[in-house]
């Protein structure tokens, strides 16, 4: 082929950085995250919905809650169990999951997402760990 | 064609490197600007819109220029523009290509562009801006590439170019009408409600555009084997005559209004611009730098010698872009800001990362001119071989 | 096998949309969706047709326009930007002549020309910024007030440039750092969009009033101004009142006693 020597050469670079985050990490393993709930949490027992939901879906619940509540004026949500709750990320999800560097930022440090949720939404006050 | 691109001499190669250099600079303040917020620009919560906008606000009239060698090649069969349609076309494209960075540019989130698709409404001047632009690139990208592979084969394009060619002369007045709707529509801003926004943006569209392309046509006759040909330049030449004459009397007809009704709320923008406001004038010399100039220019073009030496004919149209560009860009926009709505007066003026941002568009744009053109210029070389 | 690059380029992207579609409707329809009918807005909010609010400027002074600032700007965690330029404010106080640039002349009552004016979003009921925003990020709501989706906001500043009352503020930057004292239950703001005062719905929600009318000591009335016997249309039937450019048509919900 023509340009044969040029082609291979820049496949293989090509392959070498497109491989490049196993050669890095090779013999590490990222900790499985283990997001830990906050005594409140563990004693209301259960959440907005049940606890698979919340894993896989809790960004399409929270981007169904901010619509409801900025651009329809609803505030209230009838959740598991019909235990109704204000739909709220700062003063209802963060109340119970104070703890954002236990709980939230465990999954999403792992996954490596940055919501930006927390530059508007005050996050509550942590203490440092003893 | 695009393998022409690659293919230049040492003087190419050192243009293509410096706007890239500059364009590379503006990208790079850019992303300082990305993580400190828009604070480094000049803009103040009185004056919310500054340069980039007015950056898009001039360019908008300088892609549509290119119709004004469009229409009578493509509707009226004036073939000495033949070789030049193209011209206008890639330079459109460059325009337009420079329209979208500076909106980007001056968006808080621009991150979230996509919203303006995702959530669309039709009551929103913007939405109709973002639709008219994008398919105005659209446009010139395709008929200007198939005009140019047919010339290069000898053939004459399909007819279905031809057919979106005689559209996007349509659609270009479009593009600034759009954008002078923007201004002319808000109730708050009595120096830009006025129906002559419109009229106006289109006078000096065509005064400009056809000056960068008459600019450019002289260099690329220098610089290679493609010459558009003396006519073509001539009658570019009388155009950008009368559309700057225009442009000047819609101006003046709005001094009219505006000061013979004697109402403050109006008159004051025109004051601060002019003479100054209440101790504020910075804009002052440029304004009048701006409207001496052009009528210099009116003078000048009018004057069929000046016209027909091509020397002082490049001179007029750097003047006359000049001339736009400050009466379009700084005048336009700043006034409409100063005072604000309650009277009070905040000036503007752009800081240098605002700048460099700015040159850092133009040289993107001036980079796709040069790559286009040396397309262009490439292939009708081949054609003459 | 013949195929030229052409034929090649089409075909590979009629199957790269092949293989797209199904898989985009797929992901849609089996997406788990939320029930609408699981919400519903808080009982003790206040409703109204129209909400409106009534300043009475004799019952002004700068005491109570600085507490009210103080109120609104505290609550909703609003930065103290000591650069004018960038400054944010959703309430602040200025003079007659500024208000109401189109009533003010050479001799006005000197009373008049030195009480301090609050101003503010008017929510107006025909609002040019709500015509103008792009992506409907500010919208009027049934009740009349406009609000923002500081969600959705793209930071283009058209609003801005559309109000003409100059009541929105832009976030130049990070406003964290100039908050002097944050409001746990209410979010801030992030740099890159537009805000303004909404009347305190989210207090309204609530069942309380808008902050600024709590802090005026009564020189400042909210109502409901489609119901003829609420306080805000008593007092426009029994005092003269004026509304800030009423002749460009914005219908403001905002009303001054003089």
């Amino acid at each position: 082929m023509y340009d044969g020597g040029k082609i291979l050469t820049g496949l293989i670079i090509g392959i070498a950085l497109f491989t490049l985050p196993f050669w890095f990490n090779l013999g590490k393993a990222a900790k499985i995250p283990e997001p830990k709930l906050t005594p409140k949490a563990e004693k209301a027992k259960f959440c907005v919905e049940t606890k698979e939901y919340m894993q896989a879906e809790h960004m399409h619940l929270l981007d169904q809650w901010r619509d409801w509540v900025v651009r329809d004026g609803n505030r209230i949500y009838v959740g598991l169990h019909d235990k109704k709750y204000d739909m709220s990320l700062q003063n209802t999800c963060m109340d119970c999951h104070s703890n954002k560097k236990k709980f939230c930022d465990e999954c999403h440090n792992y996954a490596d997402v940055t919501p930006y949720c927390w530059e508007c939404h005050i996050e509550p006050k942590e203490e440092e760990e003893k | 064609m695009f393998e022409k691109a690659f293919h230049g001499g040492r003087k190419y190669w050192t243009v293509v490197a410096i706007l890239a250099a500059i364009a590379g600079v503006g990208a790079i303040f850019y992303l300082w600007q990305l993580k400190v917020g828009l604070k480094i620009t000049g803009m103040s919560r009185d004056v919310s819109w500054g340069f980039y906008i007015a950056q898009f606000t001039y360019l908008v009239g300088v892609a549509a220029g290119g119709v004004m060698i469009a229409l009578p090649c493509y509707l009226h069969n004036y073939k000495k523009f033949a070789r030049i349609v193209v011209l206008g076309e890639f330079m459109a494209i460059a325009a337009i290509i420079m329209c979208l960075l500076f909106i980007i540019v001056d968006l808080g989130k621009p991150m979230r562009l996509f919203n303006v698709v995702l959530h669309p409404t039709p009551n929103s001047i913007l939405f109709w801006d973002m639709i008219v632009l994008n398919v105005y690139l659209f446009l010139n990208v395709v008929v200007g590439w198939a005009a140019l592979e047919a010339e290069r084969f000898h053939m004459e394009p399909a007819k279905w170019v031809k057919v979106l060619a005689v559209f996007s002369v349509v659609w270009a007045p479009c593009i600034h009408i759009v954008t002078a709707f923007l201004y002319s529509g808000l109730p708050g801003r009595h120096f830009w409600l006025t129906a002559i926004m419109a009229p106006r943006f289109l006078a000096s569209a065509f005064a400009a555009g056809p000056s960068f392309i008459v600019l450019l046509a002289l260099i690329i006759r220098k610089y290679s084997k493609f010459d558009p040909g003396r006519e073509a330049i001539q009658t570019l030449a009388k155009i950008i005559t009368y559309c700057i004459i225009i442009n000047f009397c819609f101006f003046l007809f709005e001094v009219f209004t505006t000061f013979y009704s004697q109402i403050p709320g109006h008159m004051n923008h025109f004051k601060y611009l002019f003479v100054g406001l209440e101790g504020h004038g910075k804009l002052v010399p440029w304004m009048w730098v701006s409207m001496i100039g052009m009528f210099v220019v009116c003078i000048l073009l009018v004057i069929p010698s000046i016209r027909r030496n091509e020397g002082s004919l490049a001179f007029c149209c750097v003047l006359l872009i000049i001339t736009t560009w400050i009466d379009k860009g700084l005048g336009l926009v700043t006034g409409g800001f100063v005072p604000n709505p309650l009277e009070e007066i905040t000036e503007y003026w752009p800081t240098v990362p605002e700048a460099l941002i700015t040159l850092g568009v133009w040289a993107t744009g001036f980079l796709v001119v040069t790559i286009l053109y040396k397309i262009a210029v490439s292939v009708n070389e081949e054609i003459e071989a | 096998m013949g195929l030229n690059r052409r034929e090649f380029l089409k075909i590979a992207g009629v199957s790269v949309m092949g293989l797209g579609a199904p898989t985009m409707a797929l992901n849609a329809l089996f997406k788990n969706q939320l029930n609408a009918s699981q919400i519903s807005p808080n009982p003790k909010a206040l409703h109204a047709k129209r909400w409106a609010m009534v300043v009475d400027l004799k019952k002004m002074n700068k005491e109570i326009v600085e507490k009210c600032i103080k109120a609104c700007h505290s609550i909703h965690n609003v930065p103290h930007i000591p650069d004018k330029k960038r400054e944010i404010k959703w309430i602040w106080e200025t003079h007659f002549e500024h208000a109401f640039p189109e009533q003010a002349h050479e001799h006005m009552d000197e009373v008049l020309e030195h009480i301090p004016v609050p101003v503010f979003c008017n929510n107006c009921e025909n609002p040019p910024c709500v015509q103008v925003c792009p992506t409907k990020a500010t919208f009027q709501r049934e009740d009349g007030i406009v609000m923002m989706d500081m969600h959705r906001c793209i930071g283009c500043r058209f609003c801005m440039a559309a109000c003409p009352y100059g009541s929105r503020s832009f976030n130049w930057q990070d406003p964290r750092p100039f908050i002097v004292k944050e409001n746990p239950e209410y979010p801030t703001r992030t740099k890159g969009v537009v805000e303004k005062c909404e009347f305190c719905a989210e207090r309204l929600e609530k069942g309380l009033m808008p902050a600024c009318v709590e802090a005026s000591e009564g020189a400042m009335i909210f109502g409901d101004l489609a119901d003829p016997e609420s306080e805000v249309r008593k007092i426009l039937r029994s005092r003269y009142s004026i509304q800030r450019k009423p002749g460009l048509g914005t219908r403001p919900a905002v009303y001054y006693l003089i």
